[in-house]
């Protein structure tokens, strides 16, 4: 992982004269030059609308995006193109499942699974889907390991599941997540799964087809790629029994006066012009990804957030909200000061230049269940450093100092 | 560019009122109960007033925040106490801002406006 630092030009910022230690990445990732001169090229080069021009630059644009479409497929061993769809964001491809296949295969009286540690984004559509069809949405509970409790779990199943919907790596905790087996044990009982895999592309290997999920969705903001840009892998069975969530341009097979028909597979999910370029240039996030090595970058992950936990828990004040085993969570780690609100440590830390997240996390009922009212929060990725830990850490001690705990 | 120095933020009043906030707690029987929140960072806070003759006559508040929010409840409570709800309908955030005396970043804006929001809150339910 050495030199990393330099395919990223904004880590050379200064913020508040102190060099940028950037720990929000569970957040949004940084973008390294290769994904932006990407951007730059497809705009200099290749610009044109897809799918419907005869023309050289629209053939490009379209041979570029789709090839996009092939290289997701292949990095998170989908069987083929035909079951990744794009859309805007991970919240929009869980909105896309839930309104697409959700709608019409949810009835009164079913029984949709949600765990406590997920993000608003696949709990807040689900919610919204079982008050409008009379559904229950029943939930996981943690352990006081903040892992999830699968005999619980077991016992929620039924043949009243219709789908389980649940997060690979907590937001917050960093807990990841069994969703092979938590997969498993809903087929068992006939239900579809839904995993979130916002946290957890881009920083380990992930297989769609080995986990067997039905879906899966995610960001690539996250993953170095541009903001706008979202993934919904469906199993290609499922697809042709969903209806699309958006009509218009693009995703039409023939239009009449008063009726149209629509494309079979992820086309019929993409009405209007998508985000072309950003697409484009998330497939050099992916490229990227691929030269490092998936396996490395788990590897440095895990080794940074073991040396972050080493040198957080010397102090007293501090509380960790993190699996005791260091496997058992991704590279996200919560904490809180004791009479510091996270919002003040956030603070004080952004001015000696580390930029951290503080508050919800956008999972307030997973916040309340952790008893506190907010968590700073430090995430890493890649060009993360052991020294980033301890500028932090020096930055720490200046809250303590402050306010004299 | 604005550049904050922790001293300009967490000035001795700020941190004093945060660790040993004036008027906290509650009051029984108040004349009027307000909750205030903020969403963005968890913060939520209960206002009580006892009004008599269109006066306050006592304030209590509750909840947790950061110091910024806290400290602001704290010193807006000793601001209130024995006003005339008449002129405290005249306050405007910028009376905020002055008690607090510190620079507020526009991420702090809400945490600087907890408290004088809730206090808005309570005015217009007593005005019903």
């Amino acid at each position: 992982m050495k030199n990393i630092k330099n395919d990223f030009h904004i880590l050379k910022r200064k913020i508040n004269g102190k060099s940028l230690v950037y720990l929000d990445n569970a957040s949004t990732s940084q973008k390294p030059k290769a994904v932006l001169n990407a951007l730059q090229k497809f705009y200099t080069t290749s610009n044109a609308n897809i799918h419907r021009g005869i023309h050289t630059l629209s053939e490009e644009a379209t041979e570029q995006y789709e090839g996009v479409r092939k290289k997701v497929a292949k990095f998170i061993n989908a069987k083929n193109e035909e079951e990744i769809i794009f859309t805007k964001n991970c919240t929009e491809a869980i909105n896309c499942a839930c309104v697409s296949w959700g709608k019409t295969n949810i009835n009164k009286g079913d029984e949709i699974i949600v765990s406590a540690l997920e993000h608003h984004a696949n709990l807040v559509p689900w919610q919204e889907l079982a008050k409008e069809k009379g559904a229950i949405l029943k939930i996981i509970p943690l352990t006081k390991d903040y892992l999830l409790d699968l005999k619980a779990y077991k016992s929620l199943l039924s043949k009243k599941t219709k789908l389980v919907c649940v997060t690979a790596q907590s937001n917050v905790t960093g807990t990841i997540v069994p969703v092979k087996k938590i997969t498993a044990m809903a087929h068992a009982v006939g239900a579809k799964v839904l995993v979130d895999g916002a946290q957890i592309v881009g920083h380990s290997k992930v297989n769609v087809r080995y986990i067997d999920c039905d879906f899966f969705a995610f960001s690539a903001h996250k993953m170095l790629g541009p903001t706008g840009v979202g993934v919904l892998y469906v199993k290609r069975t499922l697809m042709d029994d969903m209806t699309p969530h958006m009509y218009g341009g693009d995703m039409v097979e023939t239009v009449q006066q008063k009726s149209a028909t629509y494309r079979a597979g992820p086309w019929k999910f993409e009405a209007g012009t998508p985000n072309i370029a950003d697409v484009i240039a998330f497939g050099s996030a992916i490229s990227y990804l691929e030269k490092i090595g998936m396996a490395a970058i788990a590897a440095h992950d895990r080794e940074l957030l073991a040396y972050a936990k080493n040198v957080f828990s010397k102090y007293p004040a501090i509380k960790l909200f993190s699996p005791s085993r260091i496997q058992d969570a991704g590279s996200v780690l919560s904490f809180t000061v004791k009479g510091v609100h996270p919002h003040d440590v956030a603070t004080i830390l952004n001015e000696e230049g580390v930029a951290i997240r503080s508050g919800l996390h956008c999972a307030e009922p997973l916040i309340n269940r952790l008893g506190v009212s907010a968590t700073a929060r430090i995430s890493f990725y890649l060009y993360n450093t052991k020294k980033d830990v301890d500028v932090a850490e020096k930055a720490l001690k200046k809250v303590l100092k402050i306010f004299k705990v | 560019m604005h550049i904050y120095y922790m001293e300009d933020i967490y000035t001795e009043t700020i941190l004093d009122h945060y660790q040993h906030p004036h008027h906290y707690g509650k009051i029984s029987n108040p004349t009027v109960k307000v909750n205030g929140d903020n969403p963005l960072c968890g913060d939520k806070i209960s206002l009580d007033l006892i009004i008599k003759k269109g006066v306050v006559e006592d304030v209590g508040f509750t909840g947790a925040g950061c110091a910024i929010s806290q400290a602001a409840i704290s010193l807006l409570a000793d601001e209130i106490q024995g006003k005339k709800i008449s002129n405290l309908k005249k306050l405007k955030p910028q009376k905020m801002y002055g008690l607090l005396h510190i620079p507020i970043s526009p991420g702090r804006v809400k945490c600087a406006l907890l408290g004088f929001t809730a206090l808005q809150k309570a005015l217009k339910t007593l005005q019903k």
